[in-house]
C-alpha cells in the first residue's frame, strides 16, 4: 500500500497538516477551529446541503467562498474561517433556516450567536426539518435499511419513506439520534416503539430473562437476516446477555 | 402492469439499475403513470431499494404517480410564450377544466400540466395536447381546442 | 461494401466507399427531376407542416407526377413556417413561406406549368456554401428565367443577410434521416482524415488554437478540456453530448439534433479519438421526441455503415454511442447532475473540486460538450484553426446560434459571428419590434442570464461582454421584450422557474430562490414594501455566493439585472402600486369605454365571475367589486374597448 500523502496548508494563518484529499471541515475541527455546521456528521459521507460551514479558500491566487465539509484539502491552500463575507452569508442562511425550524434549539442558538434575533421570512410549516439529509444518509450508509429518501425537488423537496409508507423502517432510531434539529422524535409506549416523523410503530421484543421490551422485533429479525445470526440471538436484551 | 410486460422492459435494459430512468419512462409510456406496485417490482427485480426508485420518480417532472387523463395537455410556459400571454391561456384552461396545473379532471378526460419550453418559441403561446402542438393561441382559441378531445 | 455500391448493411471501409456514397447522396439532394422538401422540424410541424406534406403527397400520387417529396430540417425562419422548398433542374431553389395544404396542391400545378409562384416565395437560392469545398456550389440556371428577379435572393433577405451558418450548415439542406445526404455535403470525410492522417495531439492542438469555447453556456475552452481529459488517469474515458437544452426560449440544440444529427456524431467521434474514449453518451431532453427519434436513426445508420462501432473506417478505432433521455429537470443540464442522471440517480450536482475531466461518469475521466460545440468540430478540423479563429472576437471565436424570439418581427433561429451587436441582431436580422412598439430589453442566457436595456444595444455579443453587463451567453436564447413587458414580472417568471427547477439541496438556492419569488410575487400583487429591493439584493448575494452549482450561483441574475436597469419599475410597483407596463393584473383596474364598446356580449359571456353587466345594444360595464382582474375581457374584446389603468 502506498504511503499516505500528507499535505500542509494554513487555516487562519496557522499551519496544519492532513492527509491529502481529507475534507477540510473535520481537519479544522480537529485543530480546534470553530466552524458552525449542521448537515455534516463524521459517520456519514459529506453532502454540502446546509451551506453553513462556509469558509474562504485561496488556491493559486484565487479566493472563493466554499463549504468546508466537502472541500478536499490540498497542499498550500490558505483557509480563512471568519470574514465579513462569511458572516454575511451565514447570517442569511441562518435566517432562512430559522424560518424552516423555528422551534429547533440548535438553530435558535446558532442564529443568536450570529446576531439574528428573528427571521424576516414567513415561518414554514415543515416540522422544523431543514432538509440536511443526515437521516437519509445514516439510514442508507450506516444502517443499510434505505427506508427513507429525499422526495421531489426544488422548494417542494421533502424527506420520508416511499409512498409515505414506512415498510422498510426498522425503527432503529439512528435518524432520531443524528437529526440536528430534533425534528424526528421517537416514542416508546409499553411494548411499542414509534418513530413519529415516519409514522412507524413496531412491536418490541421482550427479553426472555428480565421481561423488558428492548428493541423492535422487526429490527432484530432484519439484523439476524442481514448478518446471518442464530435465530435465538436476540432472545435476551443486551443487559441480560452481557450478564450471562 | 403485467409482470411479463415489465420483464420485457427490464430485459430491454439488461436489468441495469443505471437505466432506471429509462425503465420508468417506458413504464409510464405504457401505463400513462407509475403504479406503486410496478415500482415495487422494479425495485425488487433490480435489487435496489424502493426508496431510490421513489426518489427518482418524484424528482423528475416527466413522471406521475397517479393515473393521468386520457389526454395530456401541456401549456408551454417558456419565456417567449410567457411574454406573449401563456399565463392567460393556462388560467383559462384551469378555470374551464376546474383543475390546478398538474391536475386531472374527475372524468379522467384531461390532465392539465405545464412544460418549460418545447422550443417552438416563434409560435407562442403554444399548447401541446398529447403529441400535437398548437401555436399562436390565445385563451379563447385554446379553450376551443378541448372540444376536439373526449 | 456491396458490389452495387448501395443498399442496407454495407460497411464503409475507406475513402472510395465514402466517395461512392457521396455521389449517391448528391443525386438524392440534387436529382435531375423536380424535388419538393418540407421543413419538418418541430417548429414546422407545429405550424402545420404535416398537413402540407400530406396534401402534397396526395397531390403527387393523384396526378401521378414524377416529383420527389422529402423532409428536411429547419431553415431557421420559424416565423414563416411551414416552409416548402422546390428544386427543379435549371431553376434556382425557391423557398415558399407560410404554406398551407391548399397552397401546396396549387403549387404542384404551378410547377407542372413551369411557373414560379413568386408571390408565395420567401426567397430564391442560386448557390450554397459547402465548407468542404473551396467554391460555393452554384446551381445551373437556364436562361430565360428573368422574372425570377422578383424573388429576393436568400442572401438579400434581411433575416439571412448577416448570418454565417457553421453549426447549422446542413439544417434545412438535407434529409436528417439520410446519412447519404450528410455525406454528400462533405460529412464523415473529416473523420476519415482524422483517423488516417492525424494524431490525437494534433487534433487537440487544432481545437485549442481555434479558440472554440463551450456553447452550453459557461464558455470553457474546448481544446483545453479535451487535453485535460486525455491526460487524466483512468482505465476508460467517456465523451458526453449535453443535449439537455433547458433554457426556456432556446432551441438551437433541438434544431441541430432534428435537422443534422450526423454533424454531432461526427464531432463526437473526432473528439473521442482525440481524447482516447471509446464510449459516448448523448443526454437528450425528453421534451424533444423528434430529436430523440432522428438521433436514434442516425446512430443506427452510422452503426450499420461501420461509422460507429468497431474498427471505424478500417482504422482500428472503436466507438459506441448510447442515447439517454432526460426526465424533465432543468438542473440535469449541469454537468455533474447530468452524469448522476446517466448513472441512474436523481440529477443532483456535486461539488466540482475534482473536475469531471478527471472523475466524471462512474468516477472515470469524462469530457462533456454541448450539441452546438460538437456540431462545430468537423468544420473546425476540416478548415483548420486559422480559418476558424479569424471569425468572431478576441476572446470568443467563431459563430453562435441564437434563438431570436419574443416581441420581434422575425422570430427564428440565427447563427452569426461572435461580436455582432445586439442592435444588428434585433434590428437588421430581427427587423425590429412589431406593432410599432418600443423596444425595452433583451433577455439572454435563460434563467441564468439577465435583461439588457436599450442603452446597451450597441454591445457586441460574446461570452465576456454579456457577462460584464450582468447577463450571460447561456445556450443562446434571446428573448426580446417591448414596452408592454413588465420587468418585475419577468424577474418573477424566472425566479419561479428556478425555485421549481433547483434540485433543492442547498439552503441558499432552494430557500433563497423561494424567498426571492415570494417577495417578487408580493410586489406584483401590490403588497410590496419599502426595503423589498434591498432584501432581494441581500438574498441574491447569498444565493450566488453560497450555492454549490451554477444553477444557484447564477440564479439571481434575472433579479439583479432587472433591479440594475429597471429599478424605477420596481419602485412604481412598490410605492405607487402601479405596473407601468400594465401586465400585473392585480395592480390594474379594468373598465369598459362606453364610447368604444360595441355591446357584443363577448366579454360578458366569458367573464369567469360574471362581473360584467350589459345587454345587446347596451354598452357593458365592469363591477369593480366582483372583478378578479383576470384580463379575459381585455383579451377577447374585438374592438379594444377595455381600458386598463
Amino acid at each position: 500500500m502506498a504511503d499516505k500523502e500528507m499535505v500542509r496548508f494554513a487555516i487562519d494563518g496557522q499551519e496544519v497538516e492532513a492527509e491529502k484529499g481529507t475534507m477540510l471541515l473535520p481537519v479544522a475541527l480537529e485543530y480546534g477551529f470553530e466552524i458552525p455546521h449542521l448537515c455534516y456528521h463524521e459517520a456519514v459521507s459529506p453532502y454540502g446541503a446546509c451551506r453553513l460551514c462556509l469558509v474562504e479558500v485561496t488556491k493559486r491566487g484565487r479566493t472563493r467562498l466554499t463549504t468546508s465539509c466537502n472541500y478536499p484539502v490540498d497542499e498550500g491552500i490558505d483557509v480563512t474561517t471568519d470574514s465579513e463575507d462569511i458572516q454575511r452569508a451565514r447570517r442569511m442562511i441562518l435566517e432562512l433556516l430559522l424560518a424552516r425550524a423555528p422551534h429547533s434549539e440548535r438553530i435558535k442558538k446558532l442564529a443568536y450567536e450570529a446576531g439574528i434575533k428573528e427571521t424576516r421570512f414567513s415561518l414554514m410549516d415543515v416540522g422544523d426539518c431543514i432538509l440536511c439529509g443526515l437521516c437519509e444518509r445514516v439510514c442508507r450508509e450506516v444502517v443499510g435499511a434505505d427506508a427513507i429518501s429525499f422526495i421531489s425537488r426544488g422548494d417542494k423537496r421533502d424527506v420520508g419513506p416511499p409512498f409515505a409508507d414506512p415498510i422498510a423502517c426498522i425503527a432503529c432510531g439512528a435518524c432520531v439520534y443524528i437529526c440536528p434539529t430534533d425534528c424526528i422524535k421517537m416514542e416508546e409506549r409499553g411494548d411499542e416503539r414509534t418513530i413519529v416523523k415516519w409514522n412507524r410503530t413496531l412491536k418490541m421484543q421482550e427479553c426472555k430473562s428480565c421481561g423488558k421490551p428492548f428493541a423492535p422485533l422487526f429490527q432484530l429479525n432484519w439484523i439476524i437476516d442481514k448478518v446471518n445470526l442464530p435465530k435465538d440471538f436476540y432472545d435476551l436484551c443486551p443487559v441480560c446477555r452481557a450478564g450471562r | 402492469m403485467k409482470k411479463a410486460q415489465l420483464e420485457k422492459i427490464l430485459k430491454r435494459y439488461d436489468y441495469q439499475d443505471s437505466d432506471l430512468l429509462a425503465i420508468l419512462q417506458d413504464v409510464q409510456t405504457q401505463e400513462n403513470y407509475l403504479p406503486r406496485k410496478t415500482l415495487e417490482e422494479v425495485a425488487e427485480r433490480l435489487a435496489i431499494p424502493l426508496a431510490r426508485v421513489y426518489k427518482l420518480a418524484t424528482f423528475y417532472r416527466t413522471f406521475s404517480l397517479t393515473p393521468r387523463g386520457r389526454h395530456l395537455i401541456n401549456v408551454c410556459l417558456g419565456t417567449a410564450c410567457h411574454v406573449r400571454g401563456a399565463t392567460m391561456v393556462l388560467e383559462r384552461l384551469k378555470r374551464d377544466l376546474g383543475v390546478k396545473a398538474g391536475g386531472t379532471t374527475k372524468d379522467l378526460r384531461f390532465t392539465l400540466d405545464t412544460v418549460r419550453c418545447i422550443g417552438c418559441c416563434s409560435l407562442g403561446p403554444v399548447v401541446v395536447i398529447n403529441e400535437e402542438i398548437f401555436g399562436k393561441l390565445n385563451q379563447e382559441k385554446a379553450a376551443k381546442l378541448l372540444k376536439e378531445y373526449n | 461494401m456491396g458490389d452495387d455500391g448501395k443498399g442496407d448493411g454495407m460497411k464503409v471501409r475507406g475513402l472510395e466507399d465514402l466517395k461512392k456514397l457521396r455521389e449517391e447522396g448528391l443525386t438524392r439532394i440534387y436529382p435531375d427531376q423536380v424535388k419538393i422538401t418540407v421543413g419538418m422540424a418541430t417548429c414546422g410541424i407545429s405550424a402545420g407542416a404535416n398537413r402540407v406534406y400530406e396534401a402534397i403527397r396526395e397531390g403527387i400520387e393523384k396526378e401521378k407526377l414524377s416529383i420527389i417529396l422529402a423532409k428536411s430540417g429547419c431553415l431557421g425562419f420559424c416565423q414563416r413556417e411551414p416552409l416548402v422548398d422546390v428544386w427543379r433542374p435549371g431553376f434556382p431553389r425557391i423557398i415558399y413561406e407560410e404554406m398551407t395544404p391548399e397552397k401546396g396542391v396549387e403549387l404542384l400545378g404551378e410547377i407542372f406549368n413551369g411557373g414560379l409562384k413568386k408571390e408565395w416565395a420567401l426567397c430564391r437560392m442560386e448557390e450554397e456554401v459547402l465548407f468542404f469545398e473551396d467554391e460555393p456550389l452554384r446551381y445551373k440556371i437556364e436562361s430565360g428565367l428573368e422574372d425570377r428577379d422578383a424573388i429576393p435572393l436568400y442572401q438579400d433577405v434581411g433575416f439571412y443577410r448577416k448570418q454565417l451558418k457553421i453549426a447549422l450548415r446542413n439544417c434545412g439542406y438535407i434529409d436528417p434521416e439520410s446519412i447519404e445526404d450528410y455525406i454528400a455535403r462533405g460529412g464523415y470525410f473529416t473523420l476519415y482524415k482524422v483517423l488516417n492522417e492525424m494524431k490525437p495531439e494534433e487534433i487537440i492542438e487544432e481545437a485549442k488554437r481555434s479558440g472554440l469555447r463551450g456553447r452550453g453556456g459557461a464558455g470553457f475552452p474546448t481544446g483545453r478540456k479535451w487535453e485535460s481529459c486525455r491526460r487524466a488517469e483512468g482505465d476508460k474515458r467517456y465523451v458526453v453530448c449535453n443535449a439537455d437544452e433547458g433554457d426556456p426560449g432556446a432551441y438551437m440544440d433541438r434544431s441541430v439534433l432534428e435537422g443534422d444529427p450526423h454533424s454531432v456524431l461526427e464531432g463526437m467521434l473526432i473528439g473521442a479519438y482525440a481524447i482516447g474514449a471509446h464510449e459516448g453518451y448523448i443526454y437528450v431532453r425528453n421534451e424533444y421526441p423528434l430529436a430523440v427519434k432522428n438521433m436514434g436513426t442516425a446512430i443506427k445508420k452510422a452503426e450499420e455503415m461501420g461509422l460507429l462501432g468497431e474498427d471505424i473506417l478500417g482504422s482500428g478505432f472503436d466507438f459506441t454511442i448510447k442515447i439517454n433521455r432526460g426526465g424533465g429537470a432543468f438542473v440535469a443540464g449541469e454537468s455533474t447532475a447530468l452524469m448522476a442522471s446517466i448513472e441512474g440517480y436523481v440529477a443532483e450536482p456535486r461539488a466540482k473540486h475534482i473536475h469531471t475531466v478527471e472523475s466524471g461518469l462512474w468516477d472515470r475521466p469524462t469530457n462533456l460538450n454541448n450539441v452546438e460545440t460538437w456540431a462545430n468540430v468537423p468544420v473546425i478540423v476540416e478548415k483548420g484553426a486559422d480559418w476558424y479563429n479569424k471569425i468572431g472576437t478576441e476572446g470568443s471565436k467563431g459563430t453562435k446560434i441564437f434563438s431570436l424570439v419574443g416581441k420581434i418581427n422575425n422570430t427564428g433561429l440565427i447563427e452569426v459571428p461572435m461580436g455582432m451587436t445586439l442592435r444588428e441582431v434585433i434590428y437588421d436580422i430581427g427587423e425590429g419590434i412589431p406593432e410599432g412598439k418600443q423596444f425595452k430589453a433583451v433577455q439572454t442566457g435563460g434563467p441564468s442570464g439577465g435583461c439588457i436595456p436599450d442603452k446597451l444595444l450597441d454591445l457586441p455579443v460574446d461570452f465576456d461582454e454579456l457577462t460584464k453587463v450582468g447577463s450571460m451567453m447561456g445556450s443562446g436564447g434571446m428573448i426580446v421584450m417591448d414596452e408592454s413587458t413588465c420587468m418585475v414580472d419577468v424577474a418573477k417568471y424566472f425566479t419561479d422557474f428556478l425555485k421549481d427547477e433547483s434540485c433543492g439541496k442547498c439552503t441558499s438556492c432552494r430557500d433563497g430562490t423561494l424567498r426571492m419569488y415570494e417577495i417578487l410575487d408580493n410586489i406584483t400583487k401590490g403588497k410590496g414594501k419599502e426595503g423589498d429591493i434591498e432584501l432581494l439584493e441581500e438574498l441574491a448575494w447569498v444565493t450566488a455566493e453560497a450555492s454549490l452549482c451554477a444553477l444557484g450561483q447564477t440564479a439571481p441574475n434575472p433579479v439583479l439585472s432587472t433591479i440594475r436597469y429597471f429599478r424605477d419599475e420596481y419602485e412604481a410597483h412598490i410605492r405607487d402600486k402601479k405596473c407601468p407596463a400594465k401586465v400585473c393584473n392585480e395592480l390594474l383596474t379594468f373598465t369598459i369605454d362606453p364610447e368604444a364598446c360595441i355591446a357584443c356580449l363577448k366579454c360578458k359571456k366569458l367573464c369567469p365571475v360574471e362581473a360584467i353587466t350589459g345587454e345587446k345594444k347596451v354598452p357593458h360595464e365592469i363591477d369593480q367589486s366582483i372583478c378578479i382582474k383576470c384580463g379575459t375581457c381585455r383579451e377577447v374584446c374585438p374592438v379594444d374597448a377595455v381600458r386598463v389603468e
